[in-house]
């Protein structure tokens, strides 16, 4: 297991080099720089901005500066908002974007479980298609559809809920659900196709014939083996619902990281770009790391191939 | 079984095949299954449709994709203009017409990039396995790990919204699925006899991988190149979304949907229309894939 660990700790270590020094040189070499919207900047204000910056530094030197200073948990200044360093501008909209993409997965596991599941223990009947009905549902009607026509329907014509915007809890509710149905769907037939596998056992039939009850099979017995697929989505599906809020935060108005970083990208502020992919590649490596962990745990046939 | 067993030992009899016996080969045997899913021939019919629709139905269209009639702006659905005219006086129909052949093309043309890619990758990673499957491998699974929609998006902001630039980008992506399954499926399939055979014969590796290895993996590439497509036109269409995609005033059906979603208080058929075109191109391509998937009878590794 040890092993296990180090040895998916180094590659998230070496992919996360190799992320920032790729975004680095890119946005180096991209035609226009962050000053370069300013109208009216003469030669020698430009100079001086540059310096003030350490862009007028050889390249090689800028790397190694910021690669110093990330080490000291440092992401520089922003150059698009000359009174805020990126890490405050980070730090003031991350926990925005923590907050959808946490309620999203909640959203999706609350909607996806138990509908999988009852598809699952009541195979072919009814429920099982309407399950997967909704299932091709949710994954093929894009969240950039869904999102606008719910807004339409209960924000605009019903008023049940604000259109757009992050103040009251109500607010949660519509981005949340959008981005929750798109990661419902695969959850649901992840968990209807691991389930079906694991009640077709014959640890299970020992379990029937021990005269144990549906429900004590279904959430004592089937579950743990029946959720694997599951738990390996979970990697993909969280890097998934953090890009999917790019979309979800422009339909809705919600100030977080996503929005900010297409911003950023159009603005050419660089550190920001740079600090925001960053934390993003970071934060999906975590996660995709403690998902692999969290399947090793549950299967051992993954940690011993290692 | 009537050749099975001739009653006179000399002189057998022209054989009569029933129609049980004539030619069943394994793609005869997946297309009637395939005819028998119901909701994939839905999906194969609609997307002909759709297709058809796209590529020549602009061809008998009275009206261009920027051409105004501004004493029809953002007028509903009517006679005139079938799916109404957005707030420039365009007809949507025809808009959505053109935005089909993006959508569809990109679509398409991304998707051969990450079958080519992710064929060849596989099939070498397959077929030589030992240090170079571990190596060639590695580098998949780290790729898998990176945000890569993040770089796409940055790739589209700096280097201009090029439509070449976005199907590479696109299908740079998308090939990592695809060489995992062709790897796997040519480890399998690199042990059998025919290819001993055909080794023996004193064939090259090109040609033992490309003439038989692949040929005998067709099912499954078929099948997730089925599966690809409607990722790579949903990855499109975030962009187009966030602006980033095919430019105005040409658009997509992304570009469509993010104009109708910015105006559809007022004018809601702008963003219904081109949804539920899109949706439903999207529901055909998947009924479709997966109808394939249960034909071919390809297991998948993932679920």
């Amino acid at each position: 297991m040890l092993r296990f660990f180090a040895s998916r700790l180094v590659q998230s270590l070496l992919a996360m080099f190799v992320i920032i020094t790729a975004t680095f040189f890119m946005l180096r070499f991209v035609p226009g720089g962050p000053f370069t919207a300013e109208k009216a900047v003469t030669p020698e204000i430009l100079r001086n901005l540059e310096a003030h910056y350490g862009l007028d530094q050889p390249l090689w030197k800028q790397y190694l500066d910021y690669l110093g200073s990330l080490l000291r948990g440092d992401f520089g200044p922003s150059f698009k908002y000359p009174n805020r360093t990126v890490n405050e501008i980070l730090a003031d909209k991350l926990p925005v974007s923590l907050e959808l993409g946490v309620l999203s997965l909640v959203a999706a596991l609350l909607i996806g479980l138990p509908l999988g599941t009852i598809a699952a223990v009541r195979r072919n009947t009814w429920m099982d298609y309407t399950g997967s009905s909704i299932g091709m549902v949710g994954i093929s009607v894009p969240t950039f559809v869904v999102g606008p026509l719910l807004v339409l329907v209960f924000g605009i014509h019903l008023r049940w809920f604000n259109a757009s915007g992050w103040y009251s809890f109500e607010d949660r509710f519509l981005p949340c659900l959008v981005l929750g149905i798109a990661y419902a769907a695969p959850i649901s037939r992840l968990t209807r196709g691991g389930m079906l596998e694991v009640l077709n056992q014959d640890f299970i039939r020992t379990a029937r014939a021990k005269g144990a009850s549906e429900i004590r099979i279904v959430f004592k017995h089937a579950l743990r083996g029946g959720l694997l697929p599951v738990v390996s989505f979970l990697g993909p599906a969280i890097a998934g619902i953090l890009t999917g809020s790019f979309v979800i935060e422009t339909i809705f108005q919600i100030p977080g990281l996503g929005r900010e970083f297409v911003n950023s990208a159009f603005n050419r502020d660089y550190t920001l770009v740079l600090g925001t992919v960053i934390l993003y590649a970071g934060l999906i490596m975590s996660l995709n790391l403690a998902a692999d962990l969290t399947q090793a745990w549950m299967n051992p046939k993954v940690r011993l191939e290692g | 079984m009537a050749t099975l067993a001739p009653s006179a030992p000399s002189a057998p009899p022209a054989p009569v095949f029933t129609d049980a016996e004539r030619g069943n080969s394994l793609w005869h045997d997946a297309w009637l299954r395939l005819c028998k899913n119901r909701p994939a021939v839905f999906g194969a019919a609609t997307l002909l449709v759709v297709g058809f629709a796209c590529f020549i139905g602009p061809l008998f269209s009275p009206y261009g994709y920027e051409q105004q009639d501004l004493d029809l702006g953002a007028s509903p659905p009517s006679g005139i203009h079938w799916l109404g005219t957005d707030t420039l006086g365009r007809d949507l129909l025809v808009r959505l017409l053109y935005g089909g052949r993006v959508s569809l093309g990109v679509g398409l043309a991304a998707t051969v990039v990450a079958l080519t890619i992710g064929v060849v990758y596989g099939a070498v990673a397959g077929y030589f396995g030992k240090t170079v499957d571990a190596v060639m491998m590695r580098v998949v699974d780290i790729m898998y790990s990176l945000p890569f929609t993040i770089f796409v998006i940055l790739l589209m902001v700096f280097f201009g919204r090029n439509i070449i630039l976005l199907f590479v980008a696109i299908g740079a992506v998308e090939w990592l699925t695809m060489a995992r399954i062709v790897r796997g499926q040519v480890m399998s399939v690199k042990r059998m006899e025919f290819v001993e055979a055909a080794r023996s014969l004193g064939f090259g590796r090109r040609r033992l991988i490309f003439r038989h290895i692949l040929p005998n993996i067709l099912g499954p590439i078929i099948v997730y190149t089925t599966l690809t497509i409607p990722g790579v036109m949903l990855l499109e269409a975030f962009l187009s979304f966030l602006g980033l995609g095919v430019q105005p005033p040409m658009s997509s059906w992304g570009g469509l949907i993010k104009d109708g979603s910015e105006k559809m208080e007022e004018f809601p058929w702008l963003l219904i229309y081109p949804g539920t075109v899109f949706s439903l191109t999207l529901f055909s391509l998947n009924f479709l894939g997966d109808g394939l998937r249960d034909a071919l009878d390809v297991r998948s590794s993932k679920d």
